[in-house]
């Protein structure tokens, strides 16, 4: 990777504080405009379009909970056939071995079961969490991010990444304050 | 400047001070700081009210006599319980029906309302959530503990694979009951625990106590807030809100399908899923509004639940209270017009002659006429006429179904085998001690996490809606 500046080891990159959601979002749009890739913005809440302001496009977990979705309408539905209908076949109530109709019930249980589960699961595991530590943590005002305050951090090994000059580009962006990110 | 498509603060259609126009959902004046300081400081505090100490105090007491009534309930057998041949069901599936239909309310704030973006559900989902979980669990008891021998229940209600090589019945309604509670209950627990986490890491970074702040910041998985996370979060929250509304709606319908399945007269009617299912919600909001009046009060949330939340609920109950009472009229035409002679008589039984008519008549009170006041705007802004009507509506549920069990089955088809049902002191020491499981869970909850989302409350304020420059993505 060529990077324009030499950054000092063990730094992870840089994190600027603001204010309000409407910096934080102007502030993502021009990071992205200048050509940062590697930049993440942290925020107390939901912000509508800053994940792509930053160029974060993605719609892996639709397609994950629809494939969980037909996994756990085939095991319910399988499950359902294989025991009442091949394992142990039990005449009830003169009623078919496969009673497809009154199989219907569980299945439709299992299929929203599996859906749900894979859409948690898949959040948690693409969002990398549980992550116990992270180099943004080490930002003294960090502990903000989940109450009031806005941050966005440039990574030292985006390629476009040089500490002076970035960091007097992120400090033109209306922040509050500009702090190195070690690793 | 592009203008947001969601902004908070629309034109109101209102002339200034007119009384139609609505209340805000969270009052002005609100900030990040103030919102964050007020949700986190009910629980990251030495001081704990009063009434807290009276209400576990006393709901904690119920918790022991629903521990004596179990344990002896394992040592003698279900015989210590009132229901007998021919009314083999009683408060066992009647509790059981109460609570699930309790929990239901809980769902709809949390995924419906949310689909069709009603802000006013953000200040009340979190603590419905928590009520649907431990109204699920109250049900959970009657089920489990009405087999007798519980531990044995593994395999009499899940496929598990067993030395007899046995497997349970899927032609049977009571199987589908088992899978919709089971999912039902999961993934309400994780809907909950997801709205939960980014709550989480501000408890996490705002605890002083070392061990809590441990404590916090492991349940909330190291979240930081990441744009990227929050994407996926929403997405997944999306998803899990649209997967629940069919499961919400579905559990009840299989809950009534224990009946309708049946060829019981008073069970076997077509209009029971829809007519569950009204009642489930209606129940449930009630006792939305039992916990949150008293819990605004305690905590003084007027600033967070305000009367435009409470006079929602109180319509939602009065809307869903009429589709019950349609219901009811339904099944009493359906038993005339049917023709059929047990059909007839089972309601002449129910509702004039039978020895249970008293309960019928009960159930028309507290269902029918008391919550008609809730049409006056005036009495649905007086909390405790709010009050005093939904504790009529938690009454009124349980008689419906104690209506729809009892008086079905005491008088079938055989006079000869016709039979009073009566509940012992074992089957109200159950009852009350769920509902004192219930408050306890719920008191323990509202003191250890936040009530109200707090990240949720943050986004109403209309400085969270920030607007994208001209061509930017939105």
């Amino acid at each position: 990777m060529a990077h324009l500046g030499e950054s000092p080891q063990g730094l992870y990159g840089l994190m600027a504080e603001f204010d309000t959601a409407q910096q934080l979002l102007d502030a993502a749009h021009r990071v992205r405009a200048a050509g940062y890739h590697l930049a993440d913005a942290y925020s107390p809440f939901p912000i509508h379009g800053l994940a792509e302001a930053l160029g974060f496009h993605e719609h892996k977990i639709p397609k994950f909970v629809l494939a969980g979705g037909i996994a756990g309408a085939l095991a319910g539905y399988g499950l359902e056939y294989w025991t009442q209908a091949i394992d142990y076949p039990m005449n009830i109530g003169g009623r078919p071995f496969f009673s497809w109709v009154s199989f219907i019930p569980p299945a439709f249980e299992t299929t929203i079961l599996f859906a749900a589960f894979t859409a948690v699961i898949t959040m948690i595991a693409l969002n990398g969490l549980p992550q116990p530590y992270h180099p943004v943590f080490n930002a003294p005002r960090f502990s903000r991010a989940s109450q009031d305050k806005f941050f966005l951090a440039i990574e030292a090994a985006d390629p476009r990444f040089h500490l002076e000059q970035t960091r007097a580009f992120l400090a033109g962006l209306d922040a509050r304050e500009v702090v190195t990110l070690d690793e | 400047m592009k203008q947001s498509t969601e902004t908070y603060v629309e034109p109101s259609q209102y002339p200034a001070g007119d009384f139609r126009e609505p209340i805000a959902v969270i009052a002005p004046g609100h900030s990040y700081d103030s919102i964050t300081g007020k949700l986190t400081g009910m629980v990251l505090t030495k001081h704990t009210p009063l009434a807290w100490f009276v209400v576990i105090g006393i709901s904690f007491t119920l918790v022991m006599g629903l521990m004596m009534a179990l344990t002896y309930l394992l040592a003698k057998g279900i015989g210590i319980w009132g229901n007998n041949i021919p009314v083999g069901w009683a408060f066992d599936i009647i509790n059981f029906v109460w609570w699930i239909g309790i929990g239901h309310a809980g769902t709809l704030i949390s995924a419906i309302l949310l689909l069709f973006k009603q802000d006013w559900r953000t200040s009340i989902n979190r603590f419905a959530e928590a009520m649907t979980l431990f109204a699920v669990a109250c049900a959970a008891i009657f089920p489990i503990f009405h087999t007798g021998r519980p531990w044995l229940a593994a395999y009499w209600l899940f496929p598990y694979p067993n030395t007899m090589n046995l497997w349970p019945n899927f032609r049977s309604p009571l199987i589908w009951d088992v899978f919709a509670v089971s999912t039902y209950a999961s993934v309400s627990a994780i809907f909950w625990f997801v709205g939960l986490i980014p709550d989480l890491a501000t408890f996490r970074d705002r605890a002083e106590h070392p061990v809590l702040k441990r404590v916090y910041g492991m349940l909330a998985l190291g979240w930081r807030g990441s744009a990227k996370h929050w994407y996926r979060y929403e997405t997944a929250y999306l998803l899990l809100a649209g997967l629940s509304t069919p499961l919400v709606l579905s559990v009840h319908t299989v809950v009534s399908f224990d009946f309708a399945v049946a060829v019981l007269p008073g069970w076997h009617a077509t209009i029971f899923p829809p007519y569950f299912v009204a009642g489930a919600i209606y129940a449930g909001f009630a006792m939305v509004l039992t916990l949150a009046i008293p819990l605004r009060a305690l905590y003084g949330l007027h600033d967070f639940i305000t009367m435009r939340h409470l006079e929602n609920m109180a319509k939602v109950t009065l809307i869903t209270g009429l589709v019950v009472v349609y219901g009811y009229g339904c099944e009493a035409f359906f038993g005339w017009y049917s023709g059929n002679e047990y059909e007839r008589f089972m309601m002449k039984n129910r509702v004039y002659y039978g020895p249970y008519a008293w309960s019928y008549w009960a159930l028309l009170l507290c269902n029918f006429i008391v919550p008609q006041m809730l049409w006056s705007k005036r009495l649905r802004r007086n909390l405790a006429v709010v009050f005093t009507v939904v504790m009529f509506v938690n009454v009124g549920m349980w008689l419906e179904r104690f209506v729809i069990i009892v008086t079905s089955l005491h008088r079938d088809f055989l006079p000869s085998s016709w039979q009073m049902y009566y509940p012992t002191v074992w089957d109200f020491m159950t009852l009350f001690g769920t509902i004192g499981l219930f408050l306890t869970l719920m008191f323990v909850f509202v003191r250890i996490l936040p009530m109200i989302s707090i990240f949720e409350m943050r986004t109403l304020l209309p400085e969270s809606r920030p607007h994208h420059p001209e061509g930017g993505s939105h």
